[in-house]
Formats: C-alpha cells, structure tokens, sequence
C-alpha cells in the first residue's frame, strides 16, 4: 500500500500539470487545428469537413475589405506604435530627472490602461464627434470654419482609432522605458558626464542604445496590441463608415457572426495567427533560452 | 525601482538648469492635461443636463450638476429592449470576474509550482508550449470555441465565460508564478522534502504564504483582463448574459431615440470604475503585472 501511495506521490507534480496541460493542448492547439482545418473546407454558415484546397484564401484574398482591413492595419500599426514609443521615451527621460511627485505624475500616466478599451472608445467617441466634440470646441474659440469630422470621414476615421489608442497605450510605453533607464548601469553615466557629454549625448549616444532589448520588447507588445485591436474600433467607430475602419480582427468577426462565412472568417483568422506567430515565437524563444543560461 | 544616485542628466546649478527644469515641468504638466482631460470630460459630461450639453461644449465646467444620468445609467437605460440599465450586467460580471479570476489564479499557482519545484523531463517544453498560448490572437479560437460551448450547453451563459476566461487566463498565470517561483530558493523546498513533506503539503504550507505578492499581481491583472474582456463577451453571450463591457457598447451604440451623451459617459464611468479602483488602491502591483507580460524568463 505504502508503495503505490509513494509512487503516485512522486508522480504527483506530473498528475497535478498534465490535465491543465492537456486544456492547453485541447482549447489552444487542437481549435487552432480545428480553425486551420475549416479554412481549407467550403464552409459556409455551417461547418463542413471536405476538403477544398484553397478556395477559402483565394476567396479572401479577392475581397476588397480584406485590404481595407490589412491596409488599416499597417496604417493604424505604423502610426500607433511609433507615436506611442515616442511619446513613452520622452516622458520616461524627463520622468528620470529626479522629478518631484514623481509616483503621482506616473500614476496619472499610466491610468488609462486600467480602462477597457470600449470606455475609451466611448469617451473618445463623445470628444471626436462632430457636431457638439472638437469642433464645437474650436467655433466657439472663434474658429467659425473650422470643421472635424474624422470620426465619419471614411479617408480619416482610422486616424481617431490611433489617436485613442495612443491616449490609452502610450503611459504603458513609457513604465517600460522607465524600468528600463532605471536599469542603466550609473558609472557608466557618471564616466561620460566626467568626459564632458553633455545631457543629449549621454542619452543619445550612450543611454538609449543601451536600451535595444526594451525598445525591442515595446515595439513587439504594442504589435501584439495592435494586430489584435478589436475593442476599441468596435466602440469608436463600429467597423465604420461602412467598413472604412475594419481590422483583421473585426473583419474576422463580421465574417464570423455576423455573414456566416466560416471558411473565409478561418482563413483570415489563420492569417492572423500566422502573423503573430512570425513576431512572437522568435520572440519567445530567445527570451525562453536568455532565461535559461 | 531604485533611483540611481546622480538622477538623470539635468543637475547643478545655474540659470540655464533653472530654465531646464521649467521647460521640463511644462512639458509634464501638458502631458498630465493630456491624459486627465477624457477623465474630467467623462465626470463633467455626466452631471450635466442634456439641455447643457447641447448649448456648451465638453470642455465647460458643469453649471448645475444633476446626478439623473447615473441614475438611468445605472437602472433605466435600454441595453437593446430591456431597459433596466447596466446594473444586471454589472452583476453578470461579477459572476463571471469573481470564479473566473479565482480558478486560474489558483490552477496557475499549482502549475508554476510544478514546473519549477518539481522539474521533471519535458517541464520547460510543457512550459513553452502553454505559453505560447498567452500570445495568439483569440480569433483563431472563436469559432472552435463557440462550437464547444454549444456542445456542452454553456453557449450564451456565465458560466461558459468563465471556463472561456479560466482556460486562456491559465497561460499568463502560469507565467506570472513560474516567474515568481523561479526566485524562489530551491533550498527550501529540498529541505521540506527531505523532512518527508509532500507535494500539496510544501504547496501550501511552505510556497503559497510566501508568494502573497504574486498571487497580488496575478488577481490584478487576471481581473482586469476578464473585467474590461469585449472580445469573449461579445462573441459568446447574448443579451441577458451580457458582460458590462458589451451592455455598454450597446447602450451607446443604440441608433434609436435622442442620444443621451451624458448618460453614455456615466455608463462609461460604471463600467470602468472597479478596474479604476483597482489601479487607484494596488497601483504597483498593476504595474509589476505589466512589465511582467513584458519581461519574460
């Protein structure tokens, strides 16, 4: 008796992760599986299991909204992570300079990645809207012309997605900064400072290249950040005008619940899950290895 | 986070310093304005009349402040044909935050445990492969899912959010405590087992007292996460299940009726109070789950 009790002891660490590896297994890998495997059927409003080659992804990529959904993408990434590394930079440099009332000016920074990103939306919707927003704002200034219409501007609309985004993401771009300059070994700052550099050139030249592996590492969550925003588009503009303002993502919803096109929604959300994969397993990897040395 | 002795670069003394630190407590203010405004506009626009809003702009100050837009926004405003507000869906999420936020934690906790304390062949890939599951984009499980919740008659209920939330929360969990137990000393767990503790018992008498900061940082975040959640709700519950966060997307996008801004902005202030508060009262530990998503290893 002692003997089985001993041995299932000495397997317990493996009984106790084996079924939560297994929900992994099942709910992770096999529906992405079942997700790949749709995308090569013709399912439509109902899932079917013959095979169909590649009809799914041509059909995909032959819808006009998929590269209004791509072509967003690149926009709103390019500008959303840019903007948000900037702006995350300078304020953590000017947060480093022994600030007063520093915990209080990083709370107030930071705050709004606490909000759900369909609050955001919301409040952002109300600021940006046309008639009583900005624009009120600027008549009542005394710019009589001044109109700004973006939010229902299907050439602009993507641009109030991005800002919204940055007002919600760029406080998290700078906490990691901000680790990151506290991070920075002081004699080496010290050496420079007794060699004469000045401030910039101590940042530019010596502090911020120091910096790559967060630069690295910011740019690849805001990425991951982006390529998955869905919450926020939903509450700001709906997808809209028309499908102006539609991503990856809510191109893949709308196909999914709302045209029951199955095959084509599988399709693009491989395609999106071949994208994250190509940024985040190298990613991953080289962070899994550095941690085991 | 430990200041380093000489602070930055702007130091000494002078009149061009003075001026340094001037331009540079400007350019923190603005940024302050920056980030607060949407706050003050939610508040403001919410205690004003509608009447008010029409005539002013978001930015005015609220002249006579009425609280009857958090009143509809909490019990009256119509979320599609119901109309007793966002206070059922409040409670939806609730339900559906509370075990949600509980299980994973907890299975997290036993499987970081595992992994590091009892390392045994194949941990690290085991490791490598639930993590990865953190990372995908949740649309290549949706259809998959909704299906499986369908099958096992959990579609459009709580309790299927919950499973949702558990089973993909179990991936960042995981992380957090293997992080945490990884800087644990192996010494101690070595000695319990030599004294002929098992498993469970240094798991809970030895390894969960002290890891009451990663269990902080790990409730935090998983609330936060399932809290603001849109994507989940919105694709696997319908109507009366509703999270918050779908009721007030609806209760904002209803076309019908005149828009009411004001109790748009108090919904917005409801259904993002508790997350607020939250990061108000555990700031840093909210903070240390950030970067801990972002610093892996």
């Amino acid at each position: 008796m002692t003997s089985i009790g001993q041995r299932i002891e000495r397997r317990l660490p493996l009984i106790v992760v084996s079924p939560l590896f297994a929900l992994s297994l099942f709910f992770v890998y096999g529906f992405i599986a079942w997700t790949i495997y749709i995308s090569f059927t013709k399912s439509g409003v109902m899932p079917v299991y013959t095979l169909n080659g590649l009809a799914q992804y041509d059909r995909l990529w032959a819808t006009p909204r998929w590269y209004v959904a791509l072509r967003n993408l690149f926009i709103f990434s390019g500008l959303f992570i840019s903007i948000s590394m900037a702006i995350g930079i300078l304020l953590a440099i000017l947060l480093d300079q022994r600030v007063r009332a520093e915990g209080v000016i990083r709370t107030i920074y930071l705050y709004p990645m606490a909000l759900s990103f369909i609050v955001t939306g919301t409040v952002w919707k109300w600021i940006l809207n046309p008639g009583l927003g900005i624009e009120r704002l600027m008549r009542q200034a005394g710019f009589e012309g001044f109109t700004f219409d973006w939010l229902v501007n299907s050439d602009y609309a993507i641009y109030t997605v991005v800002i919204a985004a940055v007002w919600q993401s760029s406080g998290y771009a700078m906490a990691l900064f901000l680790a990151g300059l506290r991070s920075v070994d002081d004699e080496i700052l010290k050496a420079a400072a007794i060699d004469g550099a000045g401030p910039l050139r101590v940042y530019t030249r010596i502090v911020l290249p120091s910096l790559h592996p967060v630069f690295l590492s910011t740019i690849i969550i805001l990425a991951h950040l982006a390529i998955k925003s869905f919450d926020l588009v939903i509450a700001l503009t709906g997808g809209g005008p028309g499908y102006a303002t539609d991503m990856p993502a809510t191109f893949m919803y709308a196909f999914a619940f709302q045209r029951s096109e199955l095959g084509v929604a599988a399709a693009s959300a491989v395609m999106m899950l071949m994208t994250v994969s190509a940024i985040i397993v190298p990613y991953l990897y080289s962070e899994l290895r550095g941690a085991r040395k | 986070m430990s200041r380093h002795p000489t602070g930055g670069i702007v130091r000494g003394g002078g009149p061009g310093t003075v001026a340094l630190r001037v331009v540079l407590f400007a350019v923190l203010g603005v940024f302050c304005l920056y980030y607060l405004v949407p706050l003050f506009v939610m508040i403001s626009t919410s205690v004003k009349s509608l009447e008010e809003i029409r005539n002013g702009t978001f930015l005015s100050w609220p002249r006579a402040i009425t609280f009857d837009a958090w009143d509809k926004a909490w019990s009256g405003a119509c979320v599609g044909v119901r109309c007793d507000g966002l206070q059922p869906y409040v409670w939806n999420s609730v339900m559906m935050a509370v075990p949600a936020v509980f299980l994973s934690t907890t299975l997290g906790a036993l499987n970081g445990y595992a992994l590091t304390k009892w390392r045994f062949r194949g941990a690290d890939i085991i490791f490598a492969l639930i993590l990865f599951g953190a990372f995908i984009p949740f649309q290549v499980i949706l259809l998959p899912m909704a299906r499986t919740l369908g099958v096992m008659g959990l579609a459009g209920t709580v309790p299927g959010l919950i499973l949702v939330h558990t089973v993909y929360g179990l991936a960042f969990t995981t992380l957090f405590f293997r992080n945490f137990f990884i800087g644990v000393s192996d010494g101690i767990v070595q000695a319990a087992k030599v004294d002929g503790a098992g498993f469970f018992g240094i798991f809970f008498r030895i390894v969960l007292p002290m890891s009451l900061p990663a269990i902080v940082v790990t409730v935090i975040w998983q609330f936060t996460q399932i809290w603001n959640d849109f994507l989940f709700g919105v694709s696997f519950t319908v109507g009366d299940s509703n999270p918050v966060t779908v009721a007030l997307n609806n209760v904002v996008n209803t076309s019908t009726g005149v828009k009411e801004y004001n109790v748009d902005m108090a919904a917005a202030i409801i259904a993002g109070l508790p997350t607020l508060f939250v990061y108000v009262v555990a700031g840093a530990y909210f903070v240390r789950g950030l970067s801990a998503g972002a610093i892996k290893g």
